[in-house]
């Protein structure tokens, strides 16, 4: 089909502009290491310790929301090929080249959206539940480590914060499905609640397996215990205490579906029951927050993952950021391949899953796994 | 609830009875909870209000009549011909089954024999069009149940039986087809070949189907425990079809009281078996949508074999079709049930009084017995599965 | 064991005697026509009787003859166990037709009850539920009725329609012309 000329013209310059700026976001990302050594350096020498290391954190937190922003976007298209391949179709062709446009063309359209507030809705609530949901996703960020010293905030009590931030978003969807005032909405809330508060239990435990064999809840050190790769005596946590571990990182996973309210556990967004869940009265750009937390607690729960088992930015053959942002891709490819498979499980269902089989279970693990490192030393 | 339009032009629009619970009666944590007409797992515009105490409903009340059009007012103005396309609409998923009951009964009324190749043919469509219907049951139901593949999967099969059917009648979805006294338009040439050729596509996917949704753990758990009909209940209320055969009772119009030839026909009518659950589960009537397609694939493949190579498709057609003054009452058995048609004639060249029995209507009104103490999702998950039309419903 | 229409009679008139009005066997649909008062009791014995087993009501329809003055109910019964029909009729006046209910006896029988009251009028006497089912509860009239009239409007809405086919028949347009002439 012929298209009009201004639109063919704007995709036939945009689309490989775009494509290039992935790539070498890419690049960047394979030569962080460098680049944020030789930041550090000139800062030294410019400047006096206090500021260098202010300037450094400045520039990391900036680095980190720069990322943050820009994840979504690819995400999105991510996500729609994925769901699309998976369905036997193609996808967004049209908007740009195999649709690199589409998220910018999204965003730019929840941009434009009336910002509609219903009318009996409790307006301060209504405001701040985006807020506190994207905070919840993205305040987590500060203690992930992308490579050798390039973290925000080495904190030694990294994993507690993740597990303490993670919270927060719990608090948003409650307070976006109560202000709504919309029965839809608050069902949504309150299955969220339930469900969130829940499934912290298991990760906090699986965390705690971790925490036994590494000694530490810094997750740099969680990494630097496993730094001989795939073999050897610090190798990655997966493939040791002969499978146990495997066994937690698949509750660690579960558990991170769960938290993040995607399928088969996205029953406060449930779309075929309750049109859109919590988020059924929001519009514009507050959805899209909503949106954009998502997809970042996706990364994060991937991400930590990763960490955890998969050695996080050690990688077999070489190490750095770029291998972080591959097993972190991949673990997000796995979320949204379950997604687009699994049907839903009913909220009663969900959380007899957590009580009475999770939970157990990684008691279990981490009886075991404690018994075996105790034998170990 | 009312209308929010900018200008408000309709006066007071909501008369009190439109709910049937009354906020008075409600106990202390209870709530009314209004799901349509406008949602998007009720198959059209249907609405049922909930009475729930949390996430369990107390008591459950279907309101119809969103989508009704008086199609019998209509087919009081209209000659016998003309009357098809309106029944096209009232089934608007399995249109062909629909006309063939209308012809079948207006035939039964003229004593109107037809020949074999026309026999065949209303065969091979409504069978064809059985897939189709099931097809759109099962995708929908996956994705009520939030699995959204499977959707896509089935409809991919769909949009290739709808090009068939494009290729014979000009129509994708209302067809106008099945005429009294013949069929509109013969076969035309390659169109077996075609079938053939679909037909030995299609087999794999049910067999995908099966891996992909019906046998998933996750699948089960929501329904087979859920919408629990006893056999009693389901012949109490006249449920018919798929309905009537997963609650464990082996009633086929096809073979009890059959029609366009298919007493020559061989094949199997699956029944529920309480695979997963106890008997007259939605399970078990989604897995007897599931069997149905392969048998219809059978049958299709029978159908395929045995049509005459000649005969005119519009030789017993009456010119004008007059009825003598009498009744008649003729059923058939289309994807949703047994549909049937009651029409009165007075001698004229337009019904006196034209009635349809649609399934559907009968299915929903099991509703509220069998909704009662489940969950809001399963709420979903029992009406998916009673597979309804609102089309049929309201008429 | 398959009954044919005489034996059916047959057995009903040897239980309730008197109460058929009307046998029409060689019809299409061989029909009986009862008196009101014993509906409930031959309904009951219909389903209940091993011989019998109505257990399934198809359908029931509401008929309106407006020439010879009456509402027909029609029940459609048929036997899942036996496989073998019979048709039912009631007469009712056109004037405030009334009528037990029979959803006792077979509770398909609420919602079609419901359907003839709102398009005919008539009252169910006994039903559980006696509100309209398609039409909004505060619409006037019963559409099904052949001296129904169009009103103009309901709550400012527009609600007549154009020239239907009886009406452009009786002015002279030739109508009912298949596609072959």
């Amino acid at each position: 089909m012929k298209r009009p000329d201004l639109e063919a013209k704007i995709s036939n310059f945009l689309s490989p502009l775009v494509i290039a700026g992935a790539g070498g976001f890419l690049v960047v990302i394979a030569l962080l290491p460098k680049i944020a050594e030789m930041i550090r350096t000139q800062l030294q020498s410019a400047l006096s310790p206090t500021w260098a290391s202010v300037v450094n954190i400045a520039l990391g937190v900036g680095a980190t929301v720069f990322l943050l922003a820009q994840l979504p976007i690819f995400l999105i298209w991510f996500e729609r090929k994925v769901a699309a391949h998976v369905q036997d179709r193609l996808g967004p062709m049209r908007v740009g080249w195999h649709g690199v446009l589409q998220s910018f063309a999204d965003g730019i359209k929840l941009l434009f959206k009336e910002d509609i507030i219903p009318e009996g809705a409790d307006r301060p609530l209504f405001r701040i539940a985006p807020v506190l949901v994207i905070m919840g996703a993205f305040a987590a960020f500060a203690v992930v480590p992308w490579g050798h010293g390039l973290i925000i905030s080495d904190l030694n009590i990294g994993l507690l914060y993740i597990v303490a931030i993670t919270s927060l978003g719990a608090i948003g969807i409650l307070m976006a499905g109560w202000a709504s005032n919309n029965k839809y909405s608050l069902y949504g809330g309150m299955r969220s609640a339930a469900q969130l508060v829940a499934y912290e239990i298991p990760t906090a435990l699986v965390i705690l397996v971790v925490v036994i064999q590494v000694g530490s809840l810094s997750l740099q050190d969680v990494i630097a215990s496993q730094s001989d790769g795939l073999w050897g005596e610090n190798r990655w946590l997966l493939t040791r205490m002969y499978g146990l571990n495997l066994i937690a990182f698949v509750i660690f996973f579960i558990c991170g579906l769960a938290e993040t309210n995607r399928n088969p556990f996205d029953i406060p967004e449930a779309e075929s029951e309750l049109v859109a869940g919590f988020h059924t009265e929001y519009s514009g750009m507050r959805f899209a927050f909503f949106f954009l937390a998502e997809y970042g607690a996706m990364w994060l729960v991937a991400g930590v993952a990763a960490i955890l088992f998969l050695g996080g930015w050690v990688g077999p053959y070489f190490s750095g950021p770029l291998v972080f942002f591959l097993k972190t891709l991949f673990l997000v490819f796995v979320q949204m391949w379950l997604r687009w498979t699994l049907p839903r499980l009913r909220v009663d269902q969900l959380l007899a899953l957590c009580w009475k089989y999770l939970i157990p279970i990684t008691l279990a693990v981490l009886v075991a796994v404690a018994g075996l490192s105790v034998q170990a030393s | 609830m009312g209308i929010a339009t900018t200008a408000r032009v309709y006066k007071d629009l909501e008369p009190d009875s439109a709910y049937a619970f009354k906020p008075e009666d409600l106990e202390d944590d209870e709530m009314i909870l209004n799901m349509g007409p406008q949602h998007p797992s009720t198959h059209g515009v249907l609405r049922i209000e909930l009475k729930t105490d949390g996430e369990i409903v107390k008591d459950a009340r279907p309101h119809i009549g969103y989508l009704h059009r008086n199609f019998e007012k209509h087919a009081e103005n209209i000659d016998y011909q003309g009357v098809i396309p309106f029944t096209d609409r009232m089934d608007y998923v399995a249109s062909m089954a629909n006309s063939l009951t209308y012809a079948l009964t207006v035939e039964k009324l003229m004593a109107i024999e037809v020949g074999e190749r026309v026999k065949s043919i209303r065969v091979l469509v409504s069978e064809l069009q059985r897939i189709a219907s099931h097809l759109l049951a099962i995708g929908t139901y996956g994705m009520d149940i939030g699995a959204f593949t499977p959707f896509l999967h089935c409809f991919r099969e769909r949009e290739k039986i709808l090009d068939l059917f494009e290729w014979l009648c000009g129509a994708r979805l209302l067809y106008n087809f099945n005429w009294v006294g013949g069929v509109s338009h013969d076969l035309p040439e390659g169109w077996t070949d075609k079938v053939l050729q679909f037909l030995s596509e299609f087999e794999p996917v049910i067999d995908e189907l099966d891996d992909l949704l019906s046998l998933n753990k996750i699948f089960t758990d929501r329904t087979a425990t859920v919408g629990i009909i006893p056999p009693d209940l389901a012949v109490a209320y006249a449920l018919s079809g798929p309905n009537l055969r997963g609650s464990g009772i082996k009633w086929d119009v096809r073979r009890e009281d059959p029609y366009c030839g298919y007493e020559k026909y061989d094949f199997e009518i699956p029944v529920g078996q309480g695979r997963y659950g106890p008997i007259g589960s939605c399970w078990d009537r989604y897995y007897v949508r599931v069997e149905e397609m392969r048998q219809s694939v059978r049958i299709l493949h029978q159908a395929l074999d045995k049509l005459p190579a000649e005969g005119d498709v519009h030789e017993k057609v009456p010119k004008r079709v007059k009825p003598n003054p009498g009744e008649a009452y003729a059923r058939t058995e289309t994807p949703r049930g047994e549909l049937a048609y009651f029409i009165v004639s007075d001698g004229g060249l337009i019904p006196y009084r034209v009635k349809g029995r649609s399934p559907c209507f009968v299915s929903m009104s099991i509703f509220h017995e069998i909704a009662r103490g489940e969950m809001i999702a399963d709420i979903i998950a029992i009406i998916g599965s009673l597979d309804i039309v609102l089309g049929e419903i309201d008429r | 064991m398959s009954l044919k229409a005489g034996e059916i009679q047959a057995r009903l008139e040897a239980k309730f005697p008197g109460t058929i009005v009307l046998a029409q066997l060689e019809a299409i649909d061989p029909f009986l026509v009862v008196d009101q008062g014993a509906l409930l009791e031959m309904g009951l014995s219909l389903r209940d009787d091993p011989e019998l087993a109505f257990d399934t009501l198809h359908c029931l329809s509401a008929v309106d003859y407006l020439k010879e003055d009456r509402i027909e109910i029609v029940y459609h019964l048929s036997s899942l166990k036996h496989r073998h029909w019979i048709v039912l009729k009631v007469h009712l006046p056109r004037v405030d037709p009334k009528i037990p209910t029979v959803e006792k006896i077979w509770p398909t029988a609420n919602w079609h009850e419901r359907e003839a009251y709102d398009l005919f009028g008539v009252v169910f006497s006994g039903h559980s539920d006696p509100r309209r089912i398609f039409l909004p509860d505060d619409w006037a009239g019963h559409p099904m009725r052949k001296d129904w009239v169009w009103p103009e409007e309901w709550h400012g809405i527009a609600v007549k329609p154009g020239k239907q086919f009886a009406e452009r028949a009786s002015e002279g347009e030739t109508l009912g012309v298949g596609p072959f002439d």
